[in-house]
Protein backbone atom coordinates (compact mmCIF):
# COMPACT_ATOMS: atom_id res chain seq x y z
CA UNK A 1 0.00 0.00 0.00
CA UNK A 2 2.88 2.49 0.74
CA UNK A 3 5.07 4.11 -1.81
CA UNK A 4 7.81 6.51 -1.73
CA UNK A 5 8.31 9.75 -3.36
CA UNK A 6 11.63 10.85 -5.10
CA UNK A 7 11.68 14.57 -6.28
CA UNK A 8 15.08 14.89 -7.90
CA UNK A 9 16.00 18.67 -9.19
CA UNK A 10 12.28 19.83 -9.73
CA UNK A 11 12.54 23.50 -11.29
CA UNK A 12 9.59 25.70 -12.49
CA UNK A 13 8.97 28.84 -14.20
CA UNK A 14 6.07 30.85 -14.08
CA UNK A 15 5.57 33.42 -16.55
CA UNK A 16 7.67 33.66 -19.64
CA UNK A 17 10.05 36.13 -21.64
CA UNK A 18 11.51 38.95 -19.43
CA UNK A 19 8.75 38.81 -16.41
CA UNK A 20 9.67 34.96 -16.30
CA UNK A 21 10.05 33.85 -12.44
CA UNK A 22 11.97 30.41 -11.57
CA UNK A 23 9.77 29.57 -8.28
CA UNK A 24 11.55 26.14 -7.26
CA UNK A 25 15.45 26.42 -8.34
CA UNK A 26 15.57 22.73 -8.03
CA UNK A 27 14.07 21.10 -5.30
CA UNK A 28 15.28 17.94 -4.51
CA UNK A 29 13.71 15.17 -1.49
CA UNK A 30 12.89 11.65 -0.56
CA UNK A 31 10.07 10.54 1.08
CA UNK A 32 10.06 6.80 2.72
CA UNK A 33 7.33 4.81 2.18
CA UNK A 34 4.71 4.86 5.02
CA UNK A 35 6.50 8.07 6.19
CA UNK A 36 5.05 11.64 6.75
CA UNK A 37 7.17 14.21 5.40
CA UNK A 38 7.05 17.69 6.41
CA UNK A 39 7.28 21.03 4.60
CA UNK A 40 7.82 24.10 6.24
CA UNK A 41 8.82 27.61 5.54
CA UNK A 42 7.10 31.28 4.90
CA UNK A 43 4.61 31.91 2.80
CA UNK A 44 5.89 32.34 -1.09
CA UNK A 45 8.49 29.77 -0.11
CA UNK A 46 7.16 27.05 -2.87
CA UNK A 47 6.16 24.49 -0.39
CA UNK A 48 2.39 24.22 -1.99
CA UNK A 49 3.90 25.00 -5.36
CA UNK A 50 5.69 21.41 -4.15
CA UNK A 51 2.64 20.04 -3.75
CA UNK A 52 1.42 20.80 -7.19
CA UNK A 53 3.94 19.32 -8.95
CA UNK A 54 3.71 16.30 -7.72
CA UNK A 55 0.37 15.62 -7.72
CA UNK A 56 0.35 17.41 -11.62
CA UNK A 57 -2.07 19.95 -10.77
CA UNK A 58 0.55 22.31 -12.47
CA UNK A 59 2.26 20.28 -14.89
CA UNK A 60 4.81 22.73 -16.81
CA UNK A 61 7.92 21.49 -14.38
CA UNK A 62 11.13 20.15 -15.67
CA UNK A 63 13.42 17.79 -13.13
CA UNK A 64 11.98 14.24 -11.90
CA UNK A 65 9.66 12.81 -9.51
CA UNK A 66 8.45 9.43 -9.26
CA UNK A 67 6.22 7.79 -7.27
CA UNK A 68 6.90 4.35 -5.93
CA UNK A 69 9.95 4.18 -8.24
CA UNK A 70 7.58 5.26 -11.44
CA UNK A 71 8.07 8.91 -13.27
CA UNK A 72 5.17 10.55 -12.23
CA UNK A 73 4.60 11.77 -16.09
CA UNK A 74 4.70 8.34 -16.66
CA UNK A 75 1.73 6.95 -14.73
CA UNK A 76 -1.69 7.29 -16.61
CA UNK A 77 -4.37 9.82 -15.43
CA UNK A 78 -6.55 7.32 -13.74
CA UNK A 79 -3.84 4.99 -11.74
CA UNK A 80 -2.29 8.40 -10.91
CA UNK A 81 -5.45 9.70 -9.19
CA UNK A 82 -6.01 5.89 -7.60
CA UNK A 83 -1.96 6.62 -6.23
CA UNK A 84 -2.38 10.27 -5.12
CA UNK A 85 -5.07 12.29 -3.47
CA UNK A 86 -4.55 16.26 -2.25
CA UNK A 87 -6.16 17.45 1.07
CA UNK A 88 -6.50 21.62 0.56
CA UNK A 89 -6.16 24.09 3.50
CA UNK A 90 -9.50 25.44 2.77
CA UNK A 91 -12.69 23.86 3.60
CA UNK A 92 -15.29 26.32 2.78
CA UNK A 93 -13.77 26.82 -0.81
CA UNK A 94 -12.97 23.23 -1.73
CA UNK A 95 -16.37 22.16 -1.77
CA UNK A 96 -18.57 22.77 -4.32
CA UNK A 97 -21.87 24.81 -2.15
CA UNK A 98 -24.25 22.97 -4.32
CA UNK A 99 -22.97 19.19 -4.56
CA UNK A 100 -24.53 16.76 -1.71
CA UNK A 101 -21.64 14.79 0.07
CA UNK A 102 -23.06 11.93 -1.79
CA UNK A 103 -22.59 13.73 -5.12
CA UNK A 104 -18.82 14.58 -4.44
CA UNK A 105 -18.10 11.12 -2.93
CA UNK A 106 -19.89 9.22 -6.14
CA UNK A 107 -18.13 11.91 -8.58
CA UNK A 108 -14.85 9.72 -8.61
CA UNK A 109 -16.37 6.10 -8.50
CA UNK A 110 -17.91 6.95 -11.83
CA UNK A 111 -15.29 8.19 -13.39
CA UNK A 112 -13.24 5.22 -12.58
CA UNK A 113 -15.97 3.11 -13.05
CA UNK A 114 -15.69 1.25 -9.89
CA UNK A 115 -18.71 -0.83 -8.52
CA UNK A 116 -20.00 -0.84 -4.81
CA UNK A 117 -20.58 2.46 -4.70
CA UNK A 118 -23.13 2.47 -2.26
CA UNK A 119 -20.77 0.34 -0.04
CA UNK A 120 -17.82 2.17 -0.53
CA UNK A 121 -19.10 5.78 -0.03
CA UNK A 122 -20.66 4.56 3.75
CA UNK A 123 -17.00 3.33 4.22
CA UNK A 124 -15.16 6.42 3.28
CA UNK A 125 -17.66 8.65 5.61
CA UNK A 126 -17.49 5.70 8.30
CA UNK A 127 -13.62 6.39 8.11
CA UNK A 128 -13.69 9.82 8.43
CA UNK A 129 -15.58 9.55 11.57
CA UNK A 130 -19.37 11.02 10.50
CA UNK A 131 -22.69 8.91 10.08
CA UNK A 132 -23.73 7.53 7.17
CA UNK A 133 -26.78 10.12 7.01
CA UNK A 134 -24.21 13.02 6.72
CA UNK A 135 -24.35 11.46 2.98
CA UNK A 136 -27.41 13.77 1.92
CA UNK A 137 -26.43 16.89 3.37
CA UNK A 138 -24.38 19.84 1.47
CA UNK A 139 -21.69 22.16 2.76
CA UNK A 140 -23.31 24.98 4.46
CA UNK A 141 -24.46 22.20 6.45
CA UNK A 142 -21.63 21.06 8.18
CA UNK A 143 -19.59 22.77 10.39
CA UNK A 144 -15.80 23.73 9.20
CA UNK A 145 -14.19 20.39 10.54
CA UNK A 146 -16.75 18.43 9.18
CA UNK A 147 -16.45 19.69 5.67
CA UNK A 148 -13.02 19.22 5.87
CA UNK A 149 -13.46 14.93 7.25
CA UNK A 150 -15.83 15.43 4.12
CA UNK A 151 -12.59 17.01 1.55
CA UNK A 152 -10.26 13.74 3.67
CA UNK A 153 -12.94 11.13 2.94
CA UNK A 154 -13.00 12.61 -0.82
CA UNK A 155 -9.37 12.12 -1.17
CA UNK A 156 -9.96 8.53 0.37
CA UNK A 157 -12.43 6.86 -1.43
CA UNK A 158 -10.23 6.27 -4.52
CA UNK A 159 -7.77 4.28 -1.94
CA UNK A 160 -5.18 6.11 -2.66
CA UNK A 161 -1.65 5.23 -0.86
CA UNK A 162 0.00 9.03 -1.06
CA UNK A 163 -1.57 11.89 0.43
CA UNK A 164 -0.64 15.12 -0.16
CA UNK A 165 -2.16 17.41 2.68
CA UNK A 166 -1.98 21.45 1.71
CA UNK A 167 -2.00 23.02 5.23
CA UNK A 168 -5.64 20.55 6.02
CA UNK A 169 -5.35 22.11 9.74
CA UNK A 170 -4.92 25.91 9.28
CA UNK A 171 -8.12 26.91 9.30
CA UNK A 172 -9.63 25.25 11.71
CA UNK A 173 -9.90 25.83 15.59
CA UNK A 174 -7.68 23.83 18.19
CA UNK A 175 -10.60 21.32 19.11
CA UNK A 176 -11.11 20.42 15.79
CA UNK A 177 -7.73 20.96 14.23
CA UNK A 178 -6.77 17.62 17.21
CA UNK A 179 -9.49 15.85 15.74
CA UNK A 180 -8.50 15.69 12.24
CA UNK A 181 -4.50 15.31 13.48
CA UNK A 182 -6.22 12.30 15.71
CA UNK A 183 -7.90 11.16 12.29
CA UNK A 184 -5.16 11.83 9.52
CA UNK A 185 -3.32 9.80 12.25
CA UNK A 186 -5.58 6.79 12.83
CA UNK A 187 -6.10 6.73 9.12
CA UNK A 188 -1.60 6.10 8.60
CA UNK A 189 -1.47 3.59 11.05
CA UNK A 190 -4.60 1.53 9.88
CA UNK A 191 -2.98 2.04 5.74
CA UNK A 192 -0.10 2.87 5.66
CA UNK A 193 -0.15 5.92 3.95
CA UNK A 194 2.42 8.07 3.03
CA UNK A 195 1.62 11.89 3.73
CA UNK A 196 3.25 14.60 2.24
CA UNK A 197 1.93 17.55 4.40
CA UNK A 198 2.71 21.26 4.10
CA UNK A 199 2.25 23.04 7.47
CA UNK A 200 3.51 26.09 8.86
CA UNK A 201 3.30 24.90 12.24
CA UNK A 202 6.06 23.23 13.88
CA UNK A 203 4.03 21.71 16.65
CA UNK A 204 2.00 20.16 14.43
CA UNK A 205 4.85 18.76 12.55
CA UNK A 206 6.49 17.31 15.49
CA UNK A 207 3.08 16.05 16.35
CA UNK A 208 2.51 13.95 13.28
CA UNK A 209 5.95 13.97 10.90
CA UNK A 210 9.10 11.61 11.22
CA UNK A 211 11.48 14.06 8.88
CA UNK A 212 10.85 17.24 7.33
CA UNK A 213 11.94 20.20 5.28
CA UNK A 214 12.45 23.47 5.71
CA UNK A 215 11.88 25.55 2.76
CA UNK A 216 13.27 29.03 1.70
CA UNK A 217 12.91 31.04 -1.28
CA UNK A 218 11.57 27.92 -3.05
CA UNK A 219 15.31 26.19 -2.16
CA UNK A 220 15.19 23.10 0.68
CA UNK A 221 17.35 24.82 3.36
CA UNK A 222 17.42 21.73 5.37
CA UNK A 223 15.83 18.31 6.11
CA UNK A 224 15.75 17.58 9.45
CA UNK A 225 13.80 14.85 11.85
CA UNK A 226 11.59 15.76 13.84
CA UNK A 227 13.82 15.06 16.97
CA UNK A 228 15.47 18.04 16.35
CA UNK A 229 12.50 20.75 17.10
CA UNK A 230 12.96 20.52 20.82
CA UNK A 231 16.47 21.32 21.43
CA UNK A 232 16.92 23.48 17.97
CA UNK A 233 20.02 21.19 16.34
CA UNK A 234 18.91 23.04 12.91
CA UNK A 235 22.38 24.13 11.15
CA UNK A 236 21.28 26.05 8.39
CA UNK A 237 20.47 29.81 9.07
CA UNK A 238 17.14 30.32 7.93
CA UNK A 239 15.55 26.58 9.84
CA UNK A 240 17.61 27.65 12.92
CA UNK A 241 15.46 31.04 12.71
CA UNK A 242 12.45 29.32 12.42
CA UNK A 243 12.48 26.40 15.05
CA UNK A 244 13.81 29.20 17.57
CA UNK A 245 11.24 31.11 16.62
CA UNK A 246 8.64 28.60 17.09
CA UNK A 247 10.13 27.80 20.23
CA UNK A 248 9.77 30.99 21.71
CA UNK A 249 6.53 30.99 20.70
CA UNK A 250 5.57 27.89 22.95
CA UNK A 251 7.86 29.95 25.24
CA UNK A 252 6.05 30.59 28.85
CA UNK A 253 4.68 27.21 28.85
CA UNK A 254 8.16 25.49 28.38
CA UNK A 255 10.24 27.49 30.85
CA UNK A 256 7.88 26.62 33.44
CA UNK A 257 8.24 23.31 32.34
CA UNK B 1 -5.24 51.11 38.42
CA UNK B 2 -7.35 53.51 36.57
CA UNK B 3 -10.30 51.83 34.66
CA UNK B 4 -10.13 52.41 30.90
CA UNK B 5 -13.51 50.14 30.21
CA UNK B 6 -16.16 48.95 32.78
CA UNK B 7 -18.47 46.61 30.37
CA UNK B 8 -21.25 45.02 32.15
CA UNK B 9 -23.88 42.46 30.92
CA UNK B 10 -23.41 43.10 27.54
CA UNK B 11 -25.85 41.77 25.12
CA UNK B 12 -25.35 41.67 21.01
CA UNK B 13 -27.58 40.21 18.78
CA UNK B 14 -27.37 40.29 14.94
CA UNK B 15 -30.36 41.30 12.72
CA UNK B 16 -32.58 38.87 12.36
CA UNK B 17 -30.31 35.88 14.73
CA UNK B 18 -32.62 33.84 16.75
CA UNK B 19 -30.10 34.12 19.24
CA UNK B 20 -27.80 36.47 20.92
CA UNK B 21 -24.12 36.17 19.87
CA UNK B 22 -22.90 37.57 22.72
CA UNK B 23 -24.47 36.46 26.04
CA UNK B 24 -23.85 39.00 29.03
CA UNK B 25 -20.38 39.50 28.91
CA UNK B 26 -18.87 41.74 32.10
CA UNK B 27 -15.19 42.86 32.14
CA UNK B 28 -12.91 45.71 33.04
CA UNK B 29 -9.91 46.78 31.65
CA UNK B 30 -7.24 49.11 33.09
CA UNK B 31 -3.91 49.71 31.44
CA UNK B 32 -2.99 46.62 30.75
CA UNK B 33 -3.20 43.72 28.20
CA UNK B 34 -6.16 41.59 27.65
CA UNK B 35 -6.85 38.63 26.45
CA UNK B 36 -9.98 37.43 24.75
CA UNK B 37 -9.77 33.67 23.58
CA UNK B 38 -12.16 31.20 22.22
CA UNK B 39 -13.08 29.32 18.81
CA UNK B 40 -14.29 31.18 15.76
CA UNK B 41 -18.29 31.76 16.14
CA UNK B 42 -17.53 32.02 20.16
CA UNK B 43 -18.39 35.96 20.01
CA UNK B 44 -14.76 37.23 21.02
CA UNK B 45 -14.82 39.77 17.21
CA UNK B 46 -18.26 40.56 18.43
CA UNK B 47 -16.79 41.74 21.39
CA UNK B 48 -14.28 43.92 20.06
CA UNK B 49 -16.15 45.12 17.43
CA UNK B 50 -19.25 46.19 19.53
CA UNK B 51 -17.08 48.82 21.83
CA UNK B 52 -15.80 50.76 19.01
CA UNK B 53 -20.04 49.93 17.77
CA UNK B 54 -19.01 48.61 14.06
CA UNK B 55 -22.35 46.36 14.14
CA UNK B 56 -24.67 47.82 11.56
CA UNK B 57 -28.05 46.43 12.31
CA UNK B 58 -26.82 44.27 15.51
CA UNK B 59 -28.67 45.15 18.74
CA UNK B 60 -26.09 46.17 21.60
CA UNK B 61 -27.42 46.32 25.09
CA UNK B 62 -25.63 46.49 27.89
CA UNK B 63 -26.36 47.91 32.28
CA UNK B 64 -23.08 49.64 31.29
CA UNK B 65 -20.45 50.22 28.61
CA UNK B 66 -18.36 52.97 29.75
CA UNK B 67 -15.15 54.02 28.39
CA UNK B 68 -12.96 56.59 30.58
CA UNK B 69 -15.65 59.78 30.63
CA UNK B 70 -18.40 58.68 28.29
CA UNK B 71 -20.79 56.10 28.18
CA UNK B 72 -20.73 54.20 25.31
CA UNK B 73 -24.48 53.45 24.61
CA UNK B 74 -25.43 56.83 24.84
CA UNK B 75 -23.09 58.25 21.65
CA UNK B 76 -24.08 59.34 18.20
CA UNK B 77 -22.70 58.01 15.52
CA UNK B 78 -21.61 61.60 14.79
CA UNK B 79 -19.93 61.29 18.50
CA UNK B 80 -18.65 58.18 17.61
CA UNK B 81 -16.49 59.20 14.83
CA UNK B 82 -14.55 61.55 17.48
CA UNK B 83 -13.48 58.39 19.58
CA UNK B 84 -12.65 56.32 16.97
CA UNK B 85 -9.39 55.89 15.44
CA UNK B 86 -8.35 58.79 17.99
CA UNK B 87 -9.08 57.48 21.61
CA UNK B 88 -9.91 53.34 20.56
CA UNK B 89 -8.57 52.19 17.61
CA UNK B 90 -8.76 48.77 16.23
CA UNK B 91 -6.28 46.22 14.17
CA UNK B 92 -7.33 43.86 12.42
CA UNK B 93 -6.41 40.23 11.05
CA UNK B 94 -4.99 40.66 7.62
CA UNK B 95 -3.49 44.15 6.63
CA UNK B 96 -3.66 42.89 2.82
CA UNK B 97 -7.79 43.27 3.28
CA UNK B 98 -7.73 46.36 5.67
CA UNK B 99 -5.57 48.70 3.50
CA UNK B 100 -6.67 51.02 0.76
CA UNK B 101 -5.13 49.00 -2.34
CA UNK B 102 -5.02 52.05 -4.25
CA UNK B 103 -3.71 54.70 -2.09
CA UNK B 104 0.14 54.98 -0.58
CA UNK B 105 0.37 53.18 2.57
CA UNK B 106 2.23 55.94 3.86
CA UNK B 107 -1.22 58.71 3.36
CA UNK B 108 -3.33 56.23 4.83
CA UNK B 109 -1.27 56.36 7.72
CA UNK B 110 -0.91 60.09 7.81
CA UNK B 111 -4.90 60.78 7.66
CA UNK B 112 -5.19 59.04 11.05
CA UNK B 113 -3.76 62.15 12.33
CA UNK B 114 -5.26 64.56 9.76
CA UNK B 115 -8.54 63.89 10.72
CA UNK B 116 -8.11 63.94 14.23
CA UNK B 117 -5.91 67.02 14.98
CA UNK B 118 -5.72 70.32 13.53
CA UNK B 119 -2.32 70.28 11.44
CA UNK B 120 -0.71 70.92 8.16
CA UNK B 121 -0.07 67.95 5.62
CA UNK B 122 3.33 68.19 6.23
CA UNK B 123 3.27 67.78 9.96
CA UNK B 124 1.01 64.84 9.70
CA UNK B 125 3.21 63.45 7.13
CA UNK B 126 6.64 63.82 9.41
CA UNK B 127 4.28 62.47 12.74
CA UNK B 128 3.31 59.07 10.20
CA UNK B 129 6.72 58.97 9.15
CA UNK B 130 8.19 59.12 12.82
CA UNK B 131 5.39 56.52 14.03
CA UNK B 132 6.99 54.19 10.49
CA UNK B 133 10.21 54.52 12.48
CA UNK B 134 8.45 53.98 15.59
CA UNK B 135 7.09 50.27 14.17
CA UNK B 136 11.14 49.18 13.04
CA UNK B 137 10.69 50.27 9.20
CA UNK B 138 14.04 50.72 8.30
CA UNK B 139 13.50 53.09 5.64
CA UNK B 140 10.10 54.99 5.92
CA UNK B 141 10.90 57.12 3.02
CA UNK B 142 10.21 54.93 0.64
CA UNK B 143 7.78 52.76 2.43
CA UNK B 144 5.43 56.05 3.00
CA UNK B 145 5.55 55.99 -0.81
CA UNK B 146 4.94 52.35 -1.59
CA UNK B 147 1.40 51.03 -2.11
CA UNK B 148 -0.22 47.69 -0.32
CA UNK B 149 0.61 45.43 -2.59
CA UNK B 150 4.48 46.35 -2.86
CA UNK B 151 5.20 45.57 0.86
CA UNK B 152 5.07 42.32 3.04
CA UNK B 153 2.50 40.89 4.96
CA UNK B 154 5.00 41.84 8.32
CA UNK B 155 5.51 45.14 7.06
CA UNK B 156 1.71 45.88 5.87
CA UNK B 157 0.91 44.38 9.91
CA UNK B 158 3.64 46.86 11.05
CA UNK B 159 2.18 49.76 9.18
CA UNK B 160 -1.08 48.75 10.26
CA UNK B 161 -0.13 49.32 13.60
CA UNK B 162 1.81 52.49 13.05
CA UNK B 163 -1.71 54.02 11.84
CA UNK B 164 -3.59 52.91 14.83
CA UNK B 165 -1.00 54.06 17.36
CA UNK B 166 -0.74 57.23 15.29
CA UNK B 167 -3.28 59.33 17.20
CA UNK B 168 -2.11 58.15 20.66
CA UNK B 169 -5.27 56.15 21.65
CA UNK B 170 -5.98 55.32 25.39
CA UNK B 171 -7.21 51.51 24.19
CA UNK B 172 -6.25 49.69 20.96
CA UNK B 173 -8.21 46.43 20.47
CA UNK B 174 -6.05 43.98 17.95
CA UNK B 175 -8.71 41.20 16.25
CA UNK B 176 -6.05 38.38 15.80
CA UNK B 177 -2.87 40.93 14.70
CA UNK B 178 -0.60 38.34 13.53
CA UNK B 179 -2.54 35.20 12.18
CA UNK B 180 -2.09 35.81 8.88
CA UNK B 181 1.65 35.99 9.38
CA UNK B 182 4.70 34.07 9.37
CA UNK B 183 6.00 32.39 12.91
CA UNK B 184 9.15 34.22 12.43
CA UNK B 185 7.52 37.46 11.61
CA UNK B 186 4.65 37.05 13.80
CA UNK B 187 7.19 37.40 16.60
CA UNK B 188 8.59 40.64 15.92
CA UNK B 189 5.19 42.15 14.88
CA UNK B 190 4.07 41.31 18.59
CA UNK B 191 7.17 42.54 20.49
CA UNK B 192 6.41 46.18 18.21
CA UNK B 193 2.99 46.11 19.26
CA UNK B 194 3.49 45.19 22.87
CA UNK B 195 6.55 47.85 23.44
CA UNK B 196 4.78 50.87 22.35
CA UNK B 197 1.68 49.63 24.32
CA UNK B 198 3.66 49.39 27.36
CA UNK B 199 5.97 52.53 26.67
CA UNK B 200 2.44 54.48 26.09
CA UNK B 201 0.78 53.00 29.10
CA UNK B 202 -2.08 52.12 26.24
CA UNK B 203 -4.99 49.40 26.98
CA UNK B 204 -4.82 46.73 25.12
CA UNK B 205 -7.33 44.24 24.04
CA UNK B 206 -5.57 41.24 22.14
CA UNK B 207 -8.17 39.10 20.85
CA UNK B 208 -6.93 35.98 19.38
CA UNK B 209 -7.79 32.10 18.81
CA UNK B 210 -3.89 31.30 20.10
CA UNK B 211 -3.56 30.00 23.37
CA UNK B 212 0.60 30.96 22.90
CA UNK B 213 0.01 34.03 21.96
CA UNK B 214 -2.24 35.57 24.86
CA UNK B 215 -0.47 33.64 27.04
CA UNK B 216 2.65 34.98 26.08
CA UNK B 217 1.44 38.87 25.47
CA UNK B 218 -1.26 39.28 27.65
CA UNK B 219 -1.90 39.45 31.22
CA UNK B 220 -5.35 38.62 31.92
CA UNK B 221 -7.02 36.14 29.45
CA UNK B 222 -11.10 35.91 29.03
CA UNK B 223 -12.41 32.75 27.90
CA UNK B 224 -15.38 32.72 25.67
CA UNK B 225 -17.31 29.80 24.64
CA UNK B 226 -20.17 30.24 22.88
CA UNK B 227 -21.42 33.91 23.63
CA UNK B 228 -20.33 34.01 27.16
CA UNK B 229 -17.38 34.08 28.99
CA UNK B 230 -16.77 30.95 30.67
CA UNK B 231 -13.54 32.17 32.91
CA UNK B 232 -11.24 34.68 33.59
CA UNK B 233 -7.49 33.83 34.61
CA UNK B 234 -4.05 35.34 34.83
CA UNK B 235 -2.06 34.43 31.72
CA UNK B 236 0.78 33.33 33.72
CA UNK B 237 -2.24 30.84 35.66
CA UNK B 238 -3.62 29.49 31.91
CA UNK B 239 -1.86 26.34 32.79
CA UNK B 240 -4.28 25.62 36.25
CA UNK B 241 -7.50 26.88 34.77
CA UNK B 242 -10.38 25.40 36.26
CA UNK B 243 -13.31 25.42 33.95
CA UNK B 244 -13.66 21.57 31.32
CA UNK B 245 -13.74 24.14 28.17
CA UNK B 246 -10.13 26.14 28.75
CA UNK B 247 -8.71 22.34 30.00
CA UNK B 248 -10.02 20.88 26.65
CA UNK B 249 -8.50 23.45 24.64
CA UNK B 250 -5.53 24.07 26.41
CA UNK B 251 -5.00 19.66 26.24
CA UNK B 252 -5.57 19.44 22.15
CA UNK B 253 -2.87 21.52 21.26
CA UNK B 254 -0.34 19.49 19.78
CA UNK B 255 3.02 20.08 21.43
CA UNK B 256 6.90 20.16 20.12
CA UNK B 257 8.37 17.71 22.02
CA UNK B 258 5.00 16.47 23.53
CA UNK B 259 4.42 12.36 23.09
CA UNK B 260 2.44 11.20 19.78
CA UNK B 261 -0.41 10.00 21.63
CA UNK B 262 -3.74 10.51 19.95
CA UNK B 263 -4.66 14.61 21.03
CA UNK B 264 -7.42 14.71 23.69
CA UNK B 265 -10.77 15.89 21.60
CA UNK B 266 -12.72 18.64 23.26
CA UNK B 267 -16.06 16.95 24.86
CA UNK B 268 -18.17 19.90 25.02
CA UNK B 269 -21.36 19.65 27.26
CA UNK B 270 -24.62 20.99 26.79
CA UNK B 271 -24.65 22.65 30.23
CA UNK B 272 -21.73 25.04 28.92
CA UNK B 273 -24.61 26.70 26.64
CA UNK B 274 -26.91 27.20 29.69
CA UNK B 275 -26.67 30.96 30.42
CA UNK B 276 -25.06 31.67 33.66
CA UNK B 277 -26.15 34.35 35.99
Amino acid sequence: MSVSVDVHDLSIVFGSGPQAVRVLPGVSIAVQPGECFGLVGESGSGKSTVLRCISMLTDFWQGEIRIGGRFVREIPLGERCRTLQMVFQDPYGSLHPRQSVRTVLHEPLAIHKLDDREDRMRRAITDVGLPVSFLDRFPHQLSGGQRQRIAIARALILEPSLLLLDEPTSALDVSVQAEILNLLQRLRDERGFTYIMVTHDLAVVDHMCDRFAVMLLGEVAEVLPRDAIAGNQATHPYARELVGASLAYEGTRRAQG
Amino acid sequence: MDTLLDVSNLRIRYGGAAREAVRGVSFTLGRERLGIVGESGSGKSTVGRALLKLLPGATITADRLRFEDVDLTLLSEREMLKIRGRRMSMILQDPKFSLNPIRRVGDQVSETYLRHFRCSRREARERALAMLEAVKIRDPERVYRQYPHEVSGGMGQRIMIAMMLLADPDLVIADEPTSALDVTVRLQVLDILDNLVRNRGIGLIMISHDLNLVRNFCDRVLIMYAGQVVETLKAGDLERAEHPYTRGLLAAQPRIGGPRAPLSVLDRKPEWLEENA
